[in-house]
């Protein structure tokens, strides 16, 4: 049947969509008012960022890397950061407001935010260290790897190559193991279940 | 023993041999045991005494002999474990549904605990009537009963390189598959009223990763869902509760959990979730971008690294899961000689748009090594490809995507192994 809407729900509130919808696109709608630079990002950086992302971006153990990595991408171990592999500067602030820092989102200002993207450019090598980025020169920036994303093509590029009839018999000669998970070890093992799996082959041995 | 029952010492001894007849094999079952069986001739303490009283579990739970079927994480994989992944026990599970308890997990800042009563879902942007709803109010809408199956995009995604996680759980387990009670996502934007302009939702949860997904309109009014329960229940907090958006057929991330605002737009948002991640790195450095769609995929979950053949020899089960995001799968080929020779396997149990199907193959062991795979053909055609015919395609460093064919050596213990093969 043709629904037509239901008199359901109720029409929310001016400030209540203002608290919720806070998020930016690469054309810069949903951007605040507000400015910061590089240096002022420099110290949020040192204070509420570095503890994971390191001083420069450069990522601490195992958390995400933000600087660096040009011309990995098509390299053997890419590194993507947003100098490196992010298309919108856009997503950066809208990320750090969203969801930033880890553990305590939603707790930055507007020119904070600002600030801390301001340095990540700096550490990008995208901008020098008096750069003041702002609501009014946002969409200015471009970020360098902003054209190297496409559609997903897959229907037209892998649809042809995966739909092909396939043998059913006698398709090869010969067969070779190539690569063993085992060798590389790094499978996490409940001892219960592996003592198991061992007592049921030796007493397969056995038998 | 921790987990399976395998089998009576005595009965292993059992003589079992297979005659070669006309268009197949009979099996012949074993001889009698030498020693008469205590588990018959002992009376068991479960014969004999009482047990538990309907007042015991109000909530129950699996059988202690069961207590190994569980996820598990990899703590390898990720640099904490509230933003991070574990996955189904695919080879203790049959059949097509998911129990909600052994559902994988996927969170960006853990499980937000959310108060129903505190829950609000709000439509805004380029509508008519910028709305709120409560969860009673969604309660009103008409529903559906939709059963798909819900992949992570890195499902397989630590095997681009080669074979290295030793078990279908680990390999293929960031899948579940249940039935979904929600409401139409249409209803909603419809009495929200789309502006002519509006081709595009920003779909936002509530948690602390504010998890948000841009999806075109296209998709919110085809099958989209406004889930609250799945498999009958309330959706487990883990899983987004009170309230999930279902995406059949599409990359998980896109499934919101915790959801709290869709807002209409004109354009796609390039939020993080379809930037930095969930964008598919070619060879060349170049991405793919909006690479919603799983393609067809299957798995062997028994015999498997973690479910090994317990016997000698003799009929022998071979099952596993199928499924693809563009619609069913009406075949599944298995090949026991790595590659030389296919067979159809059987499919049993529903073949649903969008969900999980259950395949077995059934066949006398020789007790010799084998080379286990599965090829799932889905309805438009598509038929699962080769790990070489992907990265021939698109190299390794995808990350997401990985729909490859997987291989098991089963050596002559029975006991499986992750391969590649030639």
């Amino acid at each position: 049947p043709q629904n037509t809407g239901f008199a359901l729900g109720r029409v929310a509130l001016p400030e209540e969509v203002a608290a919720w919808d806070q998020d930016v696109r690469p054309d810069g709608k949903g951007l605040p008012a507000g400015k910061g630079d590089v240096l002022t990002g420099e110290e949020i950086f040192a204070d509420s960022c570095a503890m994971c992302h390191g001083d420069f971006g450069e990522g601490v153990g195992r958390w995400p890397v933000l600087a660096g990595g040009v011309d990995t991408l098509d390299s053997e171990r890419p590194v993507k950061t947003i100098g490196s592999y992010w298309p919108y500067l856009s997503t950066v602030y809208d990320y750090i407001n969203r969801a930033m820092p880890f553990g305590n989102a939603r707790s930055l200002a507007p020119d904070e935010i600002y600030a801390i993207t301001a340095y990540l450019l700096y550490v990008n090598d995208l901008v020098e260290e008096d750069f003041e980025l702002s609501k009014e020169n946002f969409t200015e920036v471009k970020l360098p790897n902003e054209g190297n994303f496409f559609p997903d093509d897959r229907l037209e590029v892998e649809y042809p190559l995966f739909s092909a009839e396939v043998c059913m018999s006698d398709c090869k000669d010969s067969v070779e193991i190539t690569g063993r998970a085992a060798i590389v070890d790094v499978t996490p093992d409940d001892v219960a279940a592996r003592e198991a799996r061992e007592a049921a082959a030796a007493e397969i041995q056995a038998s | 023993m921790s987990e399976k029952t395998i089998g009576q010492k005595t009965s292993r001894r059992g003589f079992l041999t297979s005659a070669l007849a006309a268009g197949g094999s009979v099996a012949v079952a074993g001889a009698a045991n030498a020693v008469d069986d205590p588990a018959i001739t002992s009376i068991q303490p479960w014969a004999q005494e009482l047990g538990e009283g309907v007042d015991a579990s109000p909530y129950g739970m699996p059988s202690p002999f069961e207590s190994e079927v569980k996820r598990r994480n990899v703590e390898w994989l990720t640099a904490d474990t509230v933003s991070s992944i574990n996955f189904t026990p695919l080879h203790d599970l049959d059949g097509i549904i998911t129990p909600n308890g052994l559902c994988f997990e996927r969170h960006h800042a853990g499980v937000a605990e959310v108060d129903p009563a505190e829950y609000r879902l709000m439509i805004n942007g380029l509508v008519e009537r910028e709305l709120v709803f409560t969860l009673e109010d969604l309660m009103r809408f008409p529903r559906e009963n939709r059963i798909y199956f819900l992949e992570c995009a890195a499902n397989s995604g630590m095997e681009w390189r080669g074979a290295q996680l030793n078990g279908c759980q680990f390999t293929h387990g960031m899948i579940h598959n249940v039935m979904y009670t929600g409401v139409p996502l249409r209803y909603l934007l419809e009495t929200a009223g789309v502006k002519p302009d509006g081709k595009w939702l920003l779909m936002e949860g509530a948690d602390a990763s504010g998890m948000s997904r841009s999806l075109p309109m296209e998709k919110a009014l085809d099958d989209c869902l406004i889930a609250f329960k799945m498999n009958g229940e309330a959706l487990r907090a883990e899983q987004g509760y009170p309230v999930r958006m279902v995406v059949p057929g599409w990359e998980g991330n896109m499934w919101i959990k915790w959801l709290r605002r869709i807002e209409v737009g004109d354009q796609p948002w390039h939020h993080r979730e379809e930037t930095s991640k969930y964008t598919d790195l070619l060879a060349d450095g170049q991405a793919r971008r909006f690479t919603w769609e799983m393609d067809a995929k299957s798995v062997i979950t028994n015999p498997s690294p973690q479910a090994p053949i317990l016997h000698k020899s003799g009929p022998t089960v071979l099952t596993g899961v199928a499924w693809s995001g563009r619609g069913t799968i009406p075949r599944v080929d298995v090949t026991l000689d790595g590659g030389k020779n296919w067979h159809q396997a059987r499919i049993s149990g529903p073949s649903l748009d969008k969900s999980m199907h259950r395949f077995y193959f059934e066949f006398d062991w020789d007790g010799k090594p084998l080379l286990l795979q599965s090829r799932a053909h889905d309805s438009t055609g598509y038929v699962q490809p080769t790990k070489a015919q992907l990265r021939n395609a698109r190299g390794t460093n995808s990350i997401y995507h990985n729909n490859a064919i997987q291989t098991w050596h089963v050596n002559d213990q029975g006991v499986a192994e992750n391969v590649e093969i030639s």
